[in-house]
């Protein structure tokens, strides 16, 4: 009888301790992901910020390619808010967009020459890849948490408490198709 | 990731166990040097004083202290925009904060992280891998040695570097003054044959103590690479990167970095006192074989 009783109560307390332990280690998951997401707009909002200055600088030395320049700036204001999927797809439309850019300045040697120009370049690439970077661990954190939250038996403690799965933040199409240049 | 979890808390444990270690040795080395000049006590005293106050100053200031030994200086973002864009790149991939960035002004191509955990961290890079890697031969650089703080790898290597110098010198000390030094009385009262024997055991230990620390090192640091390879690629996607640099730093003519020391050697991302042979003893290299890495790498 007494041992019967100490069995249960082991048995219950180490299914309380599991489900403390695995509510635990979702809700740092969830933080990492919601952590990598701010990261991914820190370097949206960089970007963002820095295609004035480059718009600006080669307006100057560009006058034939009043296209080029007038599809990154629509392609910026688009990436005001907006859900992850809009997102998504306007920071590939800015990206895409800055390629062609640079794409077509290598016909502008004056262009090319320019500390300013190549400062702005060089910092945009950086970016540009930050935001790589920051989607690849988002997403990273994203199947970790997703894993988590299908596999058995955290499953269940996560439906208990209604911990939902996040969605990846994917690569658009205009991220693996060739850069289109008009001349 | 699991794995890389368990081997971050494998690293903080074996940190612990090596600060005891070398504690341990040092006491007992105190404990010979007292011995043999009268007051057993006394030296373990002082001893265990100085290994804790240099096992603090190594945990704490060590990281600067191989900053300096190597001439590295701080990366400012104009001079680098690139090298800092990357590393700061791969901090957001791999989690971590961003470390410093420093160059040591040396044509040879090589790299090397250290700090004490991610968030006292920094990453050096020689003038010579910046100006001759190609953008993603440097990216997968720098991706291997953002693993190895973000693995914890460099607390590590850190305490290793430190404390085999400590011992390396102190037993020296003790050597030298077993040779040279007078004996002021004849010891503490009994028998003649017992004080020999501590003394010869106190002269093994001096003797041993630098060479099993050398075996740590190593032990310590060859796996670590392959390990640091590995989670480098998963960082940067593209395992070609860090292939072509490391053939790039096996062709090289010029592979020495003049700053580096035996000390400091098993830090870098390839052994910085290579012959030019190649012919390297395997057994008490710092590093796997460059050609065995490449080929791993090209396999993923």
């Amino acid at each position: 009888m007494n041992i019967a009783l100490w069995a249960v109560v082991g048995i219950l307390s180490l299914i309380v301790l599991y489900i403390i332990v695995t509510f635990n280690s979702l809700i740092s998951l969830r933080n990492r992901v919601d952590n990598a997401w701010s990261q991914i707009d820190v370097q949206l909002k960089r970007r963002y910020d820095l295609i004035p200055n480059l718009v600006n600088t080669v307006k100057g030395y560009m006058k034939h390619e009043k296209g080029v320049l007038t599809e990154i700036t629509k392609a910026r204001s688009q990436l005001v808010s907006g859900s992850m999927d809009q997102k998504a797809k306007a920071s590939d439309a800015i990206s895409s967009a800055l390629k062609t850019l640079f794409a077509v300045a290598e016909n502008y040697p004056k262009l090319q020459a320019s500390e300013n120009f190549k400062m702005l370049q060089e910092e945009l690439s950086g970016t540009e890849s930050k935001i790589a970077y920051s989607r690849q661990f988002y997403n990273d954190n994203v199947m970790s948490l997703n894993n988590r939250i299908q596999q058995f038996p955290s499953s269940i403690i996560a439906k208990m408490l209604s911990f939902s799965q996040r969605e990846f933040f994917k690569a658009g199409e205009s991220e693996k198709k060739a850069v289109k240049v008009e001349f | 990731m699991a794995n890389l979890y368990d081997h971050i808390s494998s690293n903080k444990r074996k940190s612990v166990l090596l600060i005891s270690v070398f504690f341990i040795i040092i006491a007992l080395l105190g404990y010979a040097f007292g011995l043999y000049f009268g007051d057993a006590f006394i030296g373990l005293g002082f001893a265990i004083v100085i290994s804790a106050v240099m096992t603090l100053v190594s945990f704490y200031s060590s990281d600067r202290i191989i900053l300096g030994m190597s001439h590295a200086v701080p990366a400012e973002k104009n001079k680098y925009p690139h090298l800092v864009n990357t590393v700061e790149g791969l901090a957001i991939a791999a989690g971590i904060p961003v470390p410093k960035v420093y160059v040591i002004d040396d044509t040879a191509i090589n790299a090397f992280a250290t700090g004490r955990d991610p968030q006292h961290a920094s990453v050096t890079v020689t003038t010579g891998a910046v100006q001759r890697l190609k953008r993603d031969e440097l990216e997968g650089v720098l991706a291997h040695e953002l693993s190895h703080i973000r693995n914890y790898d460099i607390r590590m290597m850190m305490l290793v570097v430190m404390l085999v110098g400590m011992i390396a010198l102190l037993s020296d000390i003790f050597l030298r003054s077993m040779f040279y030094g007078r004996r002021r009385n004849s010891g503490p009262k009994g028998g003649g044959i017992f004080i020999l024997v501590i003394i010869v055991l106190g002269i093994i230990l001096a003797v041993l103590a630098p060479l099993i620390a050398q075996l740590i090192k190593l032990a310590v640091s060859r796996k670590r690479e392959f390990l640091a390879d590995a989670d480098g690629v998963m960082l940067c996607r593209n395992p070609k990167g860090l292939a072509n640099a490391l053939k790039r730093i096996k062709d090289d003519k010029e592979p020495l970095v003049e700053a580096a020391n035996k000390a400091t050697a098993h830090l870098f991302i390839e052994n910085p006192l290579r012959t030019f042979g190649g012919r390297v003893n395997s057994l008490f290299s710092t590093h796997p074989p460059i050609i065995e890495r490449i080929r791993r790498l090209e396999s993923f």
